[in-house]
């Protein structure tokens, strides 16, 4: 892999600095404010993602449509998207909530950001999502404490506050990736169960403080008040350190299905250990083995071992915008933009490629960049028309890489048969994903 | 109205002083509970039978509730369920020879499963799967000895127990690594 050093200190103008092989051009571009990029973004507007059928014409005399002309509706008191924005919705895998996991899927291609709306937060339900009365809801501690206690939400509203935005993501997400042939599907079928939102509630530690921890505490088991009473062991480390008991999701209380009306929010932490409609700590020694950890989200390796207790979901990235489903019009100028995040802390790098990683250059990193946070990347490119291969890599604060994919299935393997799009046959996939584009400005998943 | 958070701070302290129960940066409004209340809702089992519950129950026992409750979804003798009661179809409880390959499809009791516990457990807490919490402590007992025996796991005459489930030997104890040892 070869990464062309371009001077930061570069009297050229911008749009002319190409940084890599196959049309990159210098991700400065998109901070400049000057007529050069404004000329060329003109080109080919990267607007047009949701393929639009008729365009308004641009070339003929401008006159009032029907909606300038006449009064708008009444405003709702919750309101919800446009009409017009109606495929921008979650995919559900099991819509009449049959016996088994529910899942619903964020729509990257259709977004753009870092901040996942709560209407399209990814859900991964094991047991339907429970009406539950806040005001009946109790949250007990125990265990190897001095004291154990039981909250109400109203005693926990009176705690000093904590926010901060984090990703969640389901170990199973990306797991169409292991298969050995690419799946075509979008984005959203591949890497869907991830979202990032603002978070605010109690520490967890300011909890276990008030209850005394007992020295021989090393885990806590949390669980739900959902009808499968889901539980996970978590390290008691991570538990004072920054975990949260989660009151609000993006500034209003928690949507049921993400765990009204509270949850257990470790940053950084496999999805499923983010305890939903949390109910019960319990401080122990040592796990309890359940179900979900012996089980479930124990991903087999090559060896026929398994890994255990995985804890963090490692760096990733992927391509939202060109992706399938969201093609290139004619050749021209564009954005290559898409979602970089860490368990590990905060994304420090994001490099992007259109020749299949033969050559790489920087992209930029739309600020804030915040630890266990979606961190938005975009990188200018011109297309030129011909055959290109998209793919980002990411690394992370505490030195770790996004492997490729042979690195990656070198260490975790590959399944033998090619998988439905929706199985989730193994866990925690994080290599690079590679988009296919051909002459014709169609994109597929490839392998590369 | 919000409570400035040096006046909250100073109340926590108050009570911390008075009470003994509050950190310093919290109000300590946690009300003590005892055990004894809690423990309709502590169901926790540790892997080393920790929390298992009087009672017991034998495969025969297991059998009978099994073909009632279980088998509609699990199909009968825990050889898989059908397509459309269930949003995928359910894998067999029992079968799994050596792994070869990394599908969690290839996960079975008897290949995979470290501890004996997780049985019991997982029953208990989730199944049946419209009515939870609904089977008795023996029911459980009996269920799990049934898809141990099933699994060959233990005899058809063992009664499982809480000091007779923490000892059958699971084949797959060893079979694990964890991942992020320094976190955990």
């Amino acid at each position: 892999m070869s990464v062309p050093n371009y001077r930061r200190g570069s009297t050229k103008p911008a749009s002319s600095i190409a940084v890599a092989g196959n049309g990159l051009l210098n991700r400065r571009m998109l901070l400049g404010r000057g007529a050069v990029l404004a000329g060329a973004i003109g080109t080919a507007p990267l607007g047009s993602l949701t393929g639009a059928a008729a365009e308004p014409p641009t070339d003929g005399p401008l006159s009032d449509p029907p909606w300038s002309l006449e009064p708008g509706v009444a405003i709702e008191p919750y309101q919800r998207p446009s009409r017009f924005e109606k495929d921008v919705v979650r995919t559900l895998n099991n819509p009449t909530g049959l016996p088994g996991a529910q899942g619903a899927r964020t729509p990257h291609h259709l977004m753009n950001g870092s901040i996942t709306p709560n209407g399209l937060h990814f859900v991964v339900s094991w047991g339907g999502a429970p009406d539950i009365d806040p005001d009946q809801h109790r949250l007990v501690i125990h265990g190897l404490v001095k004291r154990p206690l039981v909250f109400t939400l109203d005693a926990l509203a009176r705690y000093p506050m904590t926010t901060r935005v984090t990703f969640l993501e389901c170990g199973g997400n990306s797991a169409p990736l292991f298969s050995p042939e690419p799946l075509q599907a979008n984005v959203q079928a591949l890497h869907g169960l991830a979202s990032c939102a603002e978070w605010t509630g109690v520490r967890l530690s300011t909890l276990l403080d008030e209850a005394s921890i007992d020295p021989k505490a090393k885990w806590f088991i949390a669980e739900g008040a959902d009808a499968p009473h889901l539980a996970r062991s978590v390290p008691l480390k991570k538990g004072l350190d920054d975990a949260m008991i989660a009151l609000y999701q993006n500034g209003e209380r928690l949507m049921p299905a993400n765990g009204y009306p509270m949850r257990l929010l470790l940053p950084g932490y496999e999805g499923n250990m983010n305890v939903k409609y949390l109910r019960r700590i319990k401080l122990v020694a040592e796990p309890a083995m359940s179900y979900w950890e012996a089980k479930i989200y124990a991903p087999i390796l090559p060896n026929g071992k398994a890994y255990q207790f995985y804890l963090l979901q490692e760096v990733k990235s992927f391509i939202t915008q060109p992706s399938p489903g969201v093609s290139l019009k004619g050749p021209g100028l564009y954005e290559i933009s898409g979602i970089a995040y860490s368990g590990a802390g905060r994304i420090t790098k994001v490099m992007v490629s259109t020749d299949g990683g033969k050559s790489w250059a920087e992209a930029a990193l739309s600020e804030p960049v915040l630890s266990k946070a979606f961190t938005r990347f975009r990188m200018p490119w011109r297309w030129d028309g011909g055959p290109a291969t998209l793919q980002s890599r990411a690394w992370d604060e505490a030195g770790n890489a996004q492997p490729t994919r042979a690195e990656f299935v070198a260490q975790r393997g590959e399944l033998k048969a090619v998988p439905p799009v929706g199985a989730v046959l193994n866990h925690h996939f994080n290599a690079v994903t590679s988009w296919g584009v051909d002459g014709t400005g169609e994109v597929k998943h490839v392998y590369a | 109205m919000f409570t400035p958070s040096r006046i909250s701070s100073a109340v926590g302290l108050a009570l911390c002083l008075v009470a003994g129960a509050a950190s310093a940066d919290g109000p300590g409004l946690g009300k003590p509970l005892t055990e004894a209340n809690i423990a309709a809702w502590d169901i926790s089992i540790g892997p080393d039978g920790k929390g298992l519950p009087p009672g017991g129950g034998t495969p025969a026992q297991g059998a009978r509730i099994y073909a009632e409750k279980c088998a509609p979804c699990h199909g009968p003798e825990g050889k898989g369920g059908v397509a459309g009661v269930t949003a995928a179809p359910l894998a067999p409880l029992v079968g799994g020879g050596p792994i070869t390959d990394i599908s969690a499809a290839m996960k079975r009791i008897a290949n995979f499963w470290p501890y004996p516990t997780t049985v019991f457990d997982y029953i208990r807490r989730s199944m049946p799967w419209q009515q939870p919490m609904t089977l008795s402590n023996d029911e459980v007992y009996a269920l799990t000895a049934y898809i141990l025996a099933l699994n060959k796991l233990v005899g058809d005459n063992d009664t499982m127990n809480a000091q007779t489930l923490p000892k059958v030997e699971m084949p797959n104890r060893d079979g694990f690594i964890p991942r992020f040892p320094e976190a955990m």
